[in-house]
């Protein structure tokens, strides 16, 4: 990945960041922490590394991508908006429209609402499950040429869930190579730290004794992300968790590493430092 | 109707109704590629072996995680495939009902899941393993489709039928021989239902489902010798119900008798109160589990305590038949 590429993405990611902070002042609810931290991610995902089309949301030939943690779909939305997934005026239309009665950009993913969504998702540990479905899917019909890419992106408070393990666990099993979990890892969720909260570690050594293939990663660091997506491909015979060490609220110092940023959106004024933050950028 | 001429011999075919469903199963896969079958460690008791055997290839062992199957079912109808997941009913949709809510009928994805060993006719595994609930945690659901056939045969022609819709679905099924009533020439069709005994004239109408059909049948033919005319209605299909045919029942007879292996709350009787009580009311009766749990024992002796035997659907049909104005 060239300089040229890297500096393409910073800019895309911070426009993508500056779109969250609009959207969420403007719906007055909805969660800040995992959506601007994610969006670094999202961005190399959408803007670099998916085999998609924007125009045809239904492509037959494209990856697929699961949001499982739902709540952060202000940086799905986003991102996809920014790709021009919604049209020309996709971003304003998300930035004044999220969260509102009869929006395509509901609180949650809902895809009767949306159809360019792979699924709908809020309730958490379930995303992988449904990635894996998919990718079980595409082996009964073209075997192990992997053609397509299954990436499920998950929080890892989320993985307090047991549904995750479930899955976890048939994916080792099937030894699916085309399936290719990202998980946030921001350390925080809504009661704290996930450390206090439920710890998680040794979280790569979880899903090592799961039989998948771990890579880690800075979540904000573009070169790192393409390193970590092109180990996760080349590993065929394991499905990849690319543990993502991010930093929740990232981009805005005053709402960085704080758990209190996890489930509620700027006001007015906080809205305002943070654009001139980022517009500083 | 076509039904099974030895109905009233003592000598009566029996079969499990779940039999029917690893059968229709078999057929369906048979017939369209696109369907996949995945099960959580109950293959053999679920039926389901006969596809995983014909078919290894489109066939999931998911392990004892019913939350897992379910959203694995939806990601692989996502890419187009017609998945089928069995359990037991107790933990699927026992165990994974908020999975079917939001990954399943939220999304509107064709999959279908089959509730094996449903109603206190389990026997000897006691409670824990009796669902008694699922109709109504399936019915509630948005998008979902309710069937509940009541022997082998209609199991297999259901489970065909759902093998055809883009519905989210779910089967009901029991784990006891139970009596065949029908034949392969009685009619099914999904949101249709039989009358399956008539009389004329009939002062009673009975609506029963699943594996009692066969005992409201019964019951009926010995409240003909009472003096009491009934007719009997199979709905196999609890959702979408057939209004008309429960409407023009209850305007017929203007007294029904609901008859189900399940909990009064919220079951077949409850849907069906819920469309009368706004589109024509009549006294109902009905005959299920009273906010009990089950236990261990035949089924025989179950039914006969929690009240479904011949003898409380009779009973039934003469209190209801006194209620009439």
């Amino acid at each position: 990945m060239d300089e040229k590429k890297i500096k393409f993405l910073e800019k895309q990611a911070n426009e993508i960041r500056i779109s969250i902070i609009e959207a969420l002042v403007e719906a007055g609810s909805g969660h800040t922490a995992g959506p601007l931290g994610m969006a670094d991610i999202f961005t190399y995902l959408y803007f670099h590394e998916l085999k998609h089309d924007p125009k045809k949301h239904d492509w037959p030939e494209r990856d697929r991508l699961v949001l499982s943690n739902g709540h952060i779909c202000p940086v799905l939305y986003a991102t996809m908006a920014h790709a021009g997934y919604f049209g020309n005026d996709g971003v304003e239309k998300y930035k004044k429209s999220l969260r509102k009665f009869n929006s395509p950009f509901q609180g949650h993913p809902h895809r009767a609402f949306m159809p360019a969504l792979e699924t709908s998702s809020g309730p958490l540990g379930s995303g992988l499950s449904q990635a894996m479905g998919m990718a079980l899917a595409e082996r009964i019909d073209n075997g192990k040429s992997y053609k397509k890419w299954f990436y499920c992106l998950m929080s890892d408070g989320e993985l307090e869930a047991g549904n995750s393990w479930e899955a976890a666990m048939l994916a080792g099993k099937e030894k699916l190579g085309n399936l290719i979990a990202i998980i946030d890892r921001n350390k925080i969720q809504i009661d704290g730290f996930t450390e206090d909260v439920m710890p998680l570690e040794p979280l790569a050594d979880k899903w090592r004794s799961f039989n998948w293939h771990i890579v880690e990663v800075n979540g904000h660091n573009f070169a790192d992300i393409d390193r970590a997506v092109g180990e996760a491909k080349a590993e065929f015979d394991k499905p990849s968790v690319i543990i993502a060490n991010t930093i929740p609220g990232k981009g805005v110092p005053d709402f960085e590493r704080k758990y209190e940023w996890h489930g509620k959106p700027p006001n007015k004024e906080e809205g305002a430092m943070a654009l001139k933050v980022l517009q500083r950028v | 109707m076509k039904l099974n001429p030895k109905l009233f011999d003592d000598d009566i075919e029996q079969a499990p109704i779940r039999k029917g469903f690893g059968e229709g199963l078999l057929a369906a896969g048979e017939a369209d590629e696109r369907v996949v079958g995945l099960c959580a460690d109950l293959t053999e008791s679920t039926q389901m072996h006969l596809f995983a055997k014909k078919f290894p290839n489109r066939f999931i062992e998911i392990g004892v995680a019913e939350q897992n199957l379910v959203t694995v079912a939806s990601g692989m109808a996502a890419m187009g495939k017609i998945p089928f997941c069995s359990s037991y009913a107790m933990f699927s949709p026992g165990r994974n009902w908020e999975q079917i809510r939001t990954t399943i009928c939220y999304n509107d994805r064709p999959v279908k899941i089959a509730g094996s060993h449903a109603g206190v006719s389990v026997g000897p595994d006691g409670g824990t393993h009796q669902a008694i609930e699922d109709i109504a945690l399936m019915r509630v659901l948005p998008n979902m489709c309710v069937l509940s056939p009541c022997d082998a045969i209609e199991a297999k022609k259901a489970t065909i039928a759902a093998a055809k819709t883009k519905t989210p679905t779910y089967i009901r099924l029991a784990r006891e021989k139970t009596p065949i009533i029908t034949t392969e020439e009685t009619p099914f069709e999904i949101g249709k239902a039989e009358v399956f005994y008539r009389l004329n004239n009939p002062m009673v109408g009975i609506i029963a489902t699943g594996a009692l059909v066969y005992k409201a049948i019964i019951a009926a033919r010995e409240l003909e010798k009472d003096g009491i005319s009934v007719t009997v209605l199979n709905l196999s299909t609890i959702k979408p119900l057939d209004e008309e045919a429960i409407i023009a029942l209850a305007r017929e007879t203007g007294a029904l008798v609901t008859v189900e292996e399940h909990q009064i709350a919220g079951g077949m009787g409850s849907a069906v109160a819920e469309l009368l009580a706004q589109r024509n009311p009549v006294p109902i009766e009905f005959v299920g589990v009273r906010d009990r749990f089950g236990q261990s024992g035949t089924p025989e002796e179950l039914l006969e305590h929690y009240g479904m035997g011949v003898s409380h659907i009779k009973s039934a049909v003469h209190r209801v038949f006194a209620r009439k104005v």
